[in-house]
């Protein structure tokens, strides 16, 4: 145990909660979104986290035919070429998103089949997505090109803060504005709420079901593949079994914050970022993951509809 | 507009819970379909809505076949319901509640401004309570709230699902006269309830239910002078109170 670094580290171990927090956000929408509408934890979402990050390697790589002996772009070329990579993994990670709905779980939902057989689906589902793409990389770690020079752009505190830090913050901040705002004023958005509110009445009014519930996967996978191009700026590698750990993390932090509650996944994700951090600069970095899935257990046996209770549950979705 | 329901007959897995019952609904009228708890009443409202799958029978509106129609297309054909227990999205606004009532409206954006007044007009409550959430409201608010979200999608034929349910004496004078007020306007209206005396006041004609089949059909008017109505669903019988 060292707890001097809660000081003498408190910027850089801010910052870098934030970032992963922050990232933990956008996933956690990817679940927090379907289990609203569906009441379905949709396992898969690891995976479509996991195909994004690819989406980003083959894009750089095999698209735009960048080495990792390019040099660093700069100025109007790198944003617009960092968009275009941003695009390409959203899109893919949503329609994968939407046609595992297709696929895994729209005939058992048409036959009215109990969610346990759902969350099997699912649970295959997943394994058969990690497992293909083991196949295919076998199993080796893949590097994406670097596009970005990291340098430092300035400093808060004691902390320099590396461009590509202040990137996954700013944008990750920016996408999630974006969901919230498009769930609470848009018309496919007050779908998507009264479908997670009620999907009886919401058939009353005229809401066809199938298509809400495609255009959630859709939303949970674009912002997902968002967070895999993120995740991709800072770590520039990835592996089949990437979204395992970082999947699980994200539905603890919408766990953590009332699952099916957008804000929720919000906080919870941010809490997450940031004790994980803390507690991982305290007791070392090795016990990452048991943090975390500790926060998980006890939250389930303990907070079980999540940290920010009943306020929150009211405008979930 | 014409509804007609004919020899339907629903099942709930094992268990039928209506058992091959007619009926028709003209334009213009108010029809009620009266009976005890458990006699179908809700279930054949659903069915209508498209919520129940059709084990064999017919509904058709208009002369078209409906029944195997999704629930989304029939609100899009002009049949809205207020259900039972009023369906209000309680995280929403009752802004928001009533502008998800036109969801299924292609004009929605021309509409909106003059069906949100018309609305008002006849729940003048609702206005005064535009931004807040739709679970906090009072009971009565939420059937008015139920009753206006289902009048934003312009309907031709409104179900309502035991509107009084729950409500004071003076709110359940209030929203049947609104009923009577919608129907005025146009408006052809469905309406079920355990609360005969008034519903028979307020339509042209009524079919009692009992366990999942129609066993009696007549004007409004009449069944509340008959006796054996009056016995079972009023209260005034000889078993006075008792169900």
């Amino acid at each position: 145990m060292n707890f001097s670094v809660l000081t003498s580290q408190f910027w850089p171990l801010l910052i870098n909660g934030l970032a992963v927090g922050l990232i933990y956000v956008l996933i956690s929408l990817g679940y927090t979104m379907v289990y609203g509408v569906l009441r379905l934890i949709n396992f898969a979402n690891s995976e479509i986290f996991m195909v994004g990050t690819f989406a980003t390697v083959i894009v750089t790589r095999d698209i735009f035919k960048y080495t990792s002996a390019h040099e660093a772009l700069h100025g109007f070329r790198l944003i617009a070429t960092l968009l275009l990579i941003l695009l390409a993994s959203m899109l893919f990670s949503g329609v994968t998103a939407v046609l595992v709905e297709i696929v895994a779980y729209r005939r058992l939902r048409s036959k009215g089949t109990n969610r346990l057989a759902s969350l099997i689906s699912a649970i295959g589902t997943s394994i058969m997505i990690s497992e293909a793409v083991r196949i295919l990389t076998k199993s080796a770690p893949v590097p994406t090109p670097r596009l970005l020079n990291k340098f430092f752009l300035f400093t808060i505190g004691s902390v320099k803060i590396r461009i590509d830090t202040f990137l996954v913050i700013i944008s990750a901040a920016l996408i999630f504005f974006m969901v919230d705002r498009f769930v609470t004023k848009t018309l496919l958005g007050k779908a998507i709420r009264a479908v997670s509110m009620s999907e009886e009445t919401s058939k009353l009014m005229g809401v066809n079901l199938n298509r809400v519930i495609s255009a959630t996967f859709l939303i949970g996978g674009l912002v997902t593949g968002a967070a895999a191009f993120l995740y991709m700026q800072v770590y520039e590698t990835t592996v089949f079994n990437v979204g395992f750990n970082l999947g699980l993390a994200a539905f603890t932090a919408a766990v953590l914050g009332g699952i099916g509650n957008i804000r929720g996944a919000f906080y919870g994700g941010l809490t997450l970022g940031l004790f994980e951090q803390f507690a991982s600069a305290v007791i070392g970095g090795q016990w990452k993951s048991v943090t975390v899935f500790t926060v998980l257990v006890l939250v389930l046996l303990f907070k079980p509809n999540g940290l920010f209770g009943e306020a929150i549950q009211q405008s979930r979705v | 507009m014409r509804l007609e329901v004919k020899d339907l007959r629903v099942q709930y897995g094992k268990i039928e819970a209506i058992k091959g019952i007619s009926f028709v609904v003209e334009q213009g009228e108010i029809v009620t379909l009266i009976g005890a708890n458990g006699a179908g009443k809700t279930t054949t409202l659903k069915t209508i809505s498209g919520l129940r799958p059709v084990s064999s029978g017919s509904i058709t509106y208009d002369g078209q076949d409906i029944s195997k129609m999704a629930a989304h297309e029939r609100v899009n054909l002009g049949i809205s319901q207020a259900p039972e227990g009023r369906g209000i999205f309680p995280g929403m606004t009752v802004l928001e509640n009533l502008e998800i009532g036109k969801y299924s409206r292609k004009e929605r954006k021309s509409e909106m401004a003059e069906d949100l007044d018309m609305v008002y007009g006849l729940f003048p409550r609702l206005k005064e309570r535009v931004g807040q959430a739709g679970g906090t409201l009072s009971g009565g608010e939420q059937q008015m709230l139920a009753i206006g979200r289902a009048l934003m999608a312009r309907p031709k034929v409104l179900l309502l699902d035991e509107p009084s349910m729950g409500l004071a004496p003076m709110m359940i004078q209030n929203i049947f006269n609104i009923i009577t007020e919608i129907n005025k306007q146009g408006v052809t209206i469905l309406l079920v309830e355990q609360n005969a005396q008034q519903a028979l006041q307020r339509a042209h004609r009524a079919y009692v239910l009992e366990t999942g089949k129609v066993v009696k059909e007549a004007k409004a008017s009449d069944l509340l002078n008959d006796p054996a109505v009056r016995a079972a669903y009023l209260g005034t019988g000889a078993e006075k109170g008792h169900h």
